[in-house]
């Protein structure tokens, strides 16, 4: 009888194992604190996104898309009913896109410049190209209004002063993106090169080039996203022209269509798509080579 | 420095430096090499870092331009030729493999840079040769460090290129695996028949692997020949102390007779070969490595005509199974180091008198005015 006990009696306690523990929420969340937080984190950072999605459906009752009044689609159905503001949309996908250009070229000849030549001006250039980042934008606006007011004149302010001026902050963001992606990479790999054949425009080609690609392709992107929705310098630079942020602007004293969150969360799930398409791509390279 | 010609002749591909030297502002990398490397030859560069051994690799590859001196591939001179036009190519130390290239690719860009349209068949042969065909898909990062190891080495001879320097290639692996690539590599380079030219640090692997081996110190060489050559008859303290380990005491000459020559250390009279001497008046250095020295409790142990130093006491004792290492002190202080083969005879615990002894033949003379800890703490240096 004693040994059968040994063997299968339940332990003291065992009994109390098995009934399901009751927790309260507060401490669930105590014992999760890093998961609360995250979460608490991304609705904070989400929030506002969120809103310009669930506003674009509303019809409001004046003139400003403030307050929920009703569901309706007419904004999504007809975005462009402001002309206005579909060109200053028009305007600042353009500057954008010649800006980014130019920004990305030039920006990154600097980085190679500064990363493989060791030259005299080097320390004053380096200063100097975190200037537009460091200075005001206000002050620098208002100095670049001056200078193409007294070398162009205020008529032929527009899209290439504006452009000018959005490549001249942009330079800098660029030139720091693509350099420090520069200054990651083995410089072994070009001697690599070099001793596989691979002449100096090879070498830059095959082997530089794809290597610092994600940089440059990420200094685009940043010099895009920041001359879309630069208001201040732009403001000093533009003339008679409107982009879209000065739409958003002015918009604000007049009147704000519902349209204005369309294109917000347009651009938003843009962006997503693209973050969603590149992910998926990325896991279907990397399935394929297993 | 004179010329080095390993066999005394200058063939079709041999590798010919001739005077080379490298100088940075005042530091002088390699100072004056002429060094003549025979066509199918396993060459090693053995040295610490900073005695110029890479610089020297860099300089047959292209990408270091000499600042003085010549290169010559058999009887084309190649000094001023880019890297991408020299038939040479290298191992770098950390493979250098291109990340955003396939396996494939890397191995196969050589081929394609000098414009071969149907590269598979020599990229599949290759990649057998290494025993990594099933890898040809895969990125670098994701083979191991071994694996990449052999990738390099198959990109590097794909191009069938005269010479292949190895620049420190096992460096990053682990001491198994580096045995492994050691024999792998020695197989390759018998199979393929090219000059290699290897660069390391390592005694051992240079020992394993190469034919002849040039051990350089502050850009120049100290001493070049066969492993077995440099090991037994070194010509410096720095080639007995950094190849190996040596007992060197300073000594003083008191006669030669019929090539035998007399030394007293200590008061002590020691003998050694002629033939096996680098100096045979005044100062001389008496070296002795430490497996080829024998311990005995008392002077009647010793056979006749051995060298033998009495008044030893051990000091430390360390018995690591297939050999046990002594450390035997002098009574002039000196420390000598004795490795005695396990064959069963007693340990000898510190504290222990004891005389130590060993085979007049196997010892070896050295000019007395040299430095003689020179070489033994790079070598720490570079094994840390």
């Amino acid at each position: 009888m004693a040994t059968q006990t040994i063997s299968t009696a339940p332990a003291p306690g065992g009994g109390a194992q098995l009934k399901v523990r009751r927790r309260s929420p507060l401490a669930w969340a105590r014992q999760h604190v890093l998961l609360v937080v995250t979460f608490l984190v991304f609705v904070f950072m989400l929030l506002p996104n969120a809103v310009i999605l669930w506003m674009s459906f509303n019809s409001p009752e004046g003139k400003f898309n403030y307050t929920w009044n009703k569901f309706s689609l007419d904004a999504w159905k007809n975005p462009c009913s402001n002309s206005t503001m579909c060109h200053s949309i028009g305007l600042s996908l353009e500057i954008g896109v010649v800006a980014t250009i130019i920004a990305t070229i030039l920006g990154t000849m600097i980085a190679f410049a500064m990363v493989r030549h060791r030259f005299k001006a080097r320390s004053g250039i380096n200063a100097l190209l975190f200037l537009p980042m460091a200075a005001p934008e206000v002050v620098m606006g208002a100095t670049l209004a001056a200078l193409f007011f007294n070398t162009i004149g205020p008529g032929g302010m527009g899209f290439w002063t504006i452009t000018i001026a959005h490549v001249m902050f942009c330079i800098s963001y660029v030139v720091v993106t693509v350099k420090s992606r520069l200054a990651g990479m083995d410089p072994t790999l070009e001697r690599a090169a070099q001793d596989l054949y691979a002449t100096p425009a090879q070498t830059f080609m095959k082997v530089t080039l794809p290597l610092v690609a994600p940089g440059i392709g990420a200094a685009a992107l940043l010099a895009f996203a920041i001359s879309i929705d630069d208001y201040i310098i732009t403001v000093f630079t533009a003339g008679n022209s409107e982009t879209f942020p000065m739409y958003i602007f002015g918009s604000v004293q007049r009147a704000y269509p519902a349209q204005i969150d369309v294109i917000g969360s347009l651009m938003l799930l843009g962006t997503m798509a693209v973050i969603a398409v590149s992910q998926v791509l990325n896991q279907m390279r990397a399935a394929r080579k297993k | 420095m004179s010329s080095h010609d390993v066999l005394g002749r200058t063939e079709g591909g041999d590798l010919r430096l001739v005077g080379l030297t490298k100088r940075y502002g005042s530091f002088t990398a390699v100072d004056d090499l002429s060094l003549t490397i025979p066509q199918g030859s396993f060459f090693a560069l053995l040295g610490a870092s900073g005695c110029g051994k890479t610089t020297t690799l860099r300089m047959i590859s292209g990408l270091e331009d000499p600042t003085v001196g010549q290169i010559f591939l058999g009887e084309q001179e190649v000094t001023d030729l880019k890297p991408y036009r020299r038939p040479v190519n290298t191992v770098f130390q950390n493979y250098a493999l291109f990340p955003h290239l396939d396996i494939f690719e890397n191995v196969a860009f050589g081929l394609r840079r000098r414009g071969v349209k149907d590269v598979k068949k020599a990229v599949t042969d290759m990649l057998d040769l290494v025993e990594l065909g099933h890898l040809a898909k895969r990125k670098p990062t994701q083979l191991s460090g071994g694996q990449q190891q052999r990738i390099a080495l198959a990109r590097a001879l794909i191009n069938q290129p005269q010479v292949l320097l190895l620049d420190e290639p096992l460096g990053a692996l682990d001491l198994k695996l580096r045995r492994q690539m050691q024999i792998e590599l020695k197989r390759i380079q018998t199979e393929v028949g090219l000059t290699f030219v290897h660069v390391t640090h390592d005694q051992e692997e240079a020992m394993t692997m190469a034919d002849t081996i040039a051990v350089m110190n502050h850009g120049r060489i100290e001493q070049l020949g066969s492993p077995a050559d440099l090991y037994e008859n070194p010509a410096t303290t720095f080639v007995a102390n950094f190849l190996g380990q040596s007992n060197l005491i300073p000594a003083s000459v008191e006669g030669e007779k019929d090539g035998v020559v007399s030394v007293s250390a200590h008061g002590q009279q020691l003998k050694v070969d002629t033939s096996r001497c680098r100096s045979t008046s005044g100062k001389i250095i008496l070296g002795v490595r430490p497996e080829k020295v024998q311990i005995a409790t008392g002077r009647g142990e010793v056979p006749d005509g051995y060298n033998a130093l009495v008044g030893g006491k051990v000091v430390d004792t360390s018995f690591i199974g297939v050999s046990t290492q002594y450390l035997v002190q002098m009574p002039s202080g000196e420390e000598l180091s004795v490795f005695e083969q396990n064959t069963g005879r007693a340990i000898q615990r510190p504290g222990a008198e004891v005389v130590v002894y060993w085979d007049p033949s196997q010892g070896f003379g050295l000019e007395g005015s040299q430095d003689i800890e020179a070489g033994a703490e790079v070598d720490e240096e570079a094994a840390a």
